[in-house]
Formats: C-alpha cells, structure tokens, sequence
C-alpha cells in the first residue's frame, strides 16, 4: 500500500491510495491520515483508483478517521472505487455512512461545497 | 491437496492468504472472485492471530481441497482456544456513523462472500471450512 498526497485545493486534501488495505496496511493508513490531521486538515478526498483490494481491517481504519472528523466538523470523501473494493462497501454498509463518488473532481466539488 | 502451516502472526498472514490465492488461480477462478476468497481468508485469519492464543504461540493450518470438479474447500485449523465463529451476532449494517460499531464486519463479510461457511471443533482444535464456486457470490 502507498499513500500519497496528491493534490491540494483549498482547505481540502487529496490523497491517494494504491494497493492493498488490509490487516497489516490498514494502521498505516489511519497513523498517516492522523497526521495530516494533527496538522490541521480536515477536510480529505480520498482517490481510491489504484486500491485493489480492502479487507474489514481497512474499512474500520477508514471509519475510525471518519469518526475522528465528524467530532472536528471535518469529513472524508471517497472516489473512484475498483469494482471489488466498491463491493466491500457495498455489502458492509459503508457506501450509506461514508460518501461515495464516482470520480475525484465530483468528490472535490462536494468538498468545497461544505 | 495442498496445505500450509505456519505462526499465527500477523506477518504470516500475506503468505498464508496467497497460497488459497494461487490455487483458487490455477482452478481458474476469476480475479474478482480470488479477491473475494482472499478477503474471507484475511478475515479468519485475523480473527485466529488475534483471539486464539492469548496465552502464547501457536499455529494456523490451511488446506485447499477441490470438491466435485467446481468448488475450492478450504480448511482454516488452529488449536487455540474454542470459538465458533457462526455463534456470532451480526452487526448492525444500518447504524450510522457515530453508532456504527467498529467489530463484528469481517465475520459479516466471510458469510456473505463464501458459498457454505462451517466450524467444528475437533480434537482439541477450531476447524473452518469455507467453500467457495468460481463464479461470483450469487
């Protein structure tokens, strides 16, 4: 799994993640975002594009952030999901409590707009 | 036949879900599918590393077995302590963000994905069977 900062446009963070997010890569990804939010960001989009595979460990490291923003007025928007990975939402119910959008652009748009 | 033993550690857990991978691979199983058996793989594999031996060390055991000609069978044993993962509850999926609970989603998704899910304990050891059809879940 890589994470990388891609983008910046305002006050909102794109990062990307590429890989796989599962049991071991999963505290990778909460420990890093965490971060970013110690440094004062709080608004994330997420460009799930090159994401293969995610596993439930991934799923509860990305709510654990989502937790963590709602109580900062922040939020996480996901983008452009793998059909596997968009299962795995699918099936667990995360699609109906974390934003899903098609693409990165649709995702920031609804960033900004908040 | 082909089985793998190693520590339960979580450092062993990309080995042992890439030898159900390969051989779900060579039985010509479709990406998407591979992916999701390796996903009920990780899940009780994660669930054994973390709950069996809390005492200590000990094993982990998987063996792929082809059932009449379609199904892949896979075995996960441990002989830590008893558990029955189907004794479960499910999680409440509807629940929100701030109530959504954080447990409870890997078992959830084992049984979604797998076409049969079995536990019995067998001498002193948790046996999982999961069974899995090359085409998708449903």
């Amino acid at each position: 799994m890589e994470i990388i900062k891609s983008g910046k446009e305002n006050n909102l963070l794109v990062v990307k993640v590429t890989g796989r997010m599962d049991a071991v890569t999963a505290p990778e990804f909460e420990k890093q975002l965490t971060g970013w939010i110690d440094e004062g960001e709080i608004i994330f989009v997420i460009d799930f594009s090159a994401l293969e595979y995610i596993s439930s460990a991934g799923l509860r490291s990305i709510l654990v952030i989502a937790k963590k923003l709602k109580s900062l007025n922040g939020k996480i928007l996901l983008a452009n999901m793998e059909e596997s990975v968009n299962e795995v939402f699918e099936i667990s119910g995360f699609n109906s409590i974390i934003p899903v959008f098609d693409t990165v652009q649709t995702a920031i748009r609804h960033g900004m707009a908040s | 036949m082909s089985s793998i033993q190693l520590t339960a550690k979580i450092e062993n857990m990309e080995m042992l879900v890439q030898s159900v991978s390969s051989i779900a691979g060579n039985l010509g199983f479709t990406a998407k599918r591979i992916r999701e058996i390796e996903l009920a793989v990780e899940e009780a594999l994660v669930n054994i590393i973390n709950y069996a031996y809390p005492d200590g060390e000990g094993d982990i055991k998987v063996t792929c077995t082809r059932e009449d000609s379609r199904a892949l069978v896979i075995e996960i044993e441990d002989t830590g302590v008893a558990f029955d993962l189907m004794s479960l509850k499910e999680p409440d999926i509807s629940a929100d963000i701030s109530e959504r609970q954080v447990g409870g989603l890997g078992i959830f998704l084992i049984r979604k994905l797998m076409n049969e899910v079995k536990y019995r304990r067998k001498h002193n050891r948790n046996v999982l069977t999961l069974v899995a059809y090359p085409s998708d879940r449903t």
